[in-house]
């Protein structure tokens, strides 16, 4: 069943939908779209490297969100700006991730793949990887469901019920990391925090709780992802783009019924 | 007598401050009484709440809170995103789920039954204190921590909170402690009154600190109000029986600042 590529297309972006639905309910809550579209673009610098390394890109790229999110957590605990400290770091590092890609032969004629993601490439090794790190991002979020929750409403009533919100903070930064990592083959570095706000978005128009937001955009996701890739095959058209794109009719949509 | 909180030597320093937000306070409550700590803006208040809660670095000092002492603590200007959906009934489960009757119990104390399905956006001012303070109640604690539990009510819903709080007082023997901006209502439902400003002003039974002189320097004309009425009030209250067993001559705040 697996040798179909539109199966192994289908499954991936599935896998993704799993992680991103919650943990792009998140990032629309904290208001950590920048920061996403920043770790995102940081991701590119992880792809050179794998390369220069012979690592899996999966590695690389997560190794380099991992770093992100710890130098904007250590910088802005510093006291400089998000907006500052994300417009410098994203951007150093996608110029840095191109510069070390002119150095990767192979890489300069591929890199549209990880820019856009190449869904219908997946490979069987692929779908483990993403199965594996849409899981860790789910079961970590499912965990801390409470806290996370509690610590994105108020930090002062968090930590008033003894919860630190630096390490709830800090939690979602390494989740995000590691949806970025897995959402590279996929939807590619440019659109992957599209994958994390618009279904998140479309969700909230019609949602009472939180979970009920979570779950929603986690279904939109997956019709997005089920969508995009008939459209794709029928139209010959992207298929990272055209789930991005379902994404925000579903988004128009529900803006135009859901008049909130 | 047991103390809930006891704070000694308490300062804390904000980092690239020059001043101490807060030099050398001393603090304690006791089971069942109701404090409440006053001062003009910047004065600390809201640090020395979260300094007593250990959510702040002192600086000097340290502060022992009784094993096991449950709190409920309702912070200054919650703001709830937008973005985030969020029904009554679900934020009176957070951090920890509690069950259907319970969150009907806690909404009725506070004088807001039914409003468990509401989206909490949709509240007004008044019905969303309510709210916090019913979640705040849920802990079961043996001290409340209100920070300008009233900041954006209207006078009558002012008045209507703070007797709220004194029933709650009365009926659960939580203390409460309270900072306030509301010097007329706030005064007049405290046992005990601290008047901040960096430091301790001074401190004791309304009527002592409404008649210091170091409170009438910080409040001006509206100390003057609370004296009046504080007097008239106590005038026609027969069964008061506070003692007076404050220290209304602190340092003149407002000249050391």
């Amino acid at each position: 069943m697996l040798d179909d590529f539109l199966t192994r297309a289908v499954l991936a972006g599935l896998g993704l939908v799993a992680a991103t639905g919650a943990l792009g309910s998140f990032v629309v809550w904290r208001r950590m779209a920048y920061f996403g579209d920043s770790t995102a673009h940081a991701a590119i610098l992880g792809v050179a490297l794998s390369f220069v390394l012979s690592l899996p890109i999966y590695l690389g790229t997560w190794a380099v969100a991992v770093a992100m999110a710890l130098i904007v957590a250590h910088l802005t605990g510093r006291g400089q700006s998000m907006d500052t400290v994300l417009g410098v770091l994203a951007h150093s590092a996608l110029a840095l991730g191109l510069v070390g890609v002119s150095f990767v032969p192979s890489l300069r004629v591929g890199l549209d793949a990880f820019l856009f993601g190449d869904i219908l490439a997946v490979t069987r090794t692929d779908l483990a990887w993403i199965w594996a790190g849409a899981g860790a991002v789910l079961g970590l979020l499912v965990w801390r469901w409470q806290r996370l929750v509690t610590a994105s409403v108020n930090e002062e009533l968090a930590m008033a019920a003894g919860i630190d919100p630096a390490r709830e903070r800090l939690i979602l930064s390494l989740a995000l990391a590691l949806v970025v990592a897995i959402a590279i083959r996929i939807v590619g570095a440019l659109l992957i925090s599209a994958m994390l706000i618009v279904p998140a978005a479309a969700a909230r128009g019609f949602s009472a709780t939180p979970e009920g937001m979570a779950g929603s955009a986690t279904v939109i996701g997956a019709i997005s992802v089920l969508g995009g890739l008939a459209a794709s095959l029928w139209l010959d058209t992207p298929a990272g783009p055209s789930i991005v794109t379902i994404s925000a009719i579903i988004y128009v949509v529900t803006l135009m019924i859901c008049r909130r | 007598m047991t103390t809930l909180i006891r704070a000694t030597d308490l300062s804390v320093s904000h980092a690239g401050a020059d001043l101490p937000v807060l030099s050398h306070v001393d603090f304690q409550i006791r089971p069942g009484e109701i404090v409440t700590v006053v001062g003009p803006n910047g004065s600390g208040k809201s640090t020395l709440v979260r300094a007593l809660l250990g959510h702040v670095t002192l600086s000097t000092g340290r502060v022992e809170r009784l094993p096991g002492l449950r709190i409920g603590y309702v912070p200054q200007r919650v703001h709830i995103e937008r973005a985030m959906p969020m029904t009554v009934r679900r934020f009176l489960s957070l951090p920890r789920r509690i069950g259907d009757a319970r969150a009907a119990a806690a909404l009725e104390r506070t004088g807001v039954p039914g409003l468990e399905r509401r989206q909490i956006t949709a509240l007004s001012g008044g019905q969303f204190q309510r709210v916090l303070l019913a979640r705040a109640l849920l802990s079961d604690p043996q001290l409340l921590v209100l920070d300008e539990p009233t900041q954006g009510l209207d006078q009558p819903g002012i008045v209507a909170f703070y007797k709220l709080i004194e029933e709650v007082r009365a009926e659960t023997g939580a203390a409460v402690l309270m900072v306030s901006h509301d010097l007329l209502v706030v005064m007049r439902a405290s046992d005990r009154v601290i008047c901040l400003n960096g430091h301790i002003c001074c401190e004791g039974t309304p009527q002592a600190v409404s008649a210091a002189p170091a409170y009438r320097a910080m409040f001006g004309a509206d100390a003057q109000g609370t004296l009046a009425l504080y007097q008239h009030h106590h005038d026609h209250d027969h069964d008061h029986d506070h003692v007076a067993d404050g220290r209304p001559d602190g340092p003149a705040c407002a000249l050391s600042h």
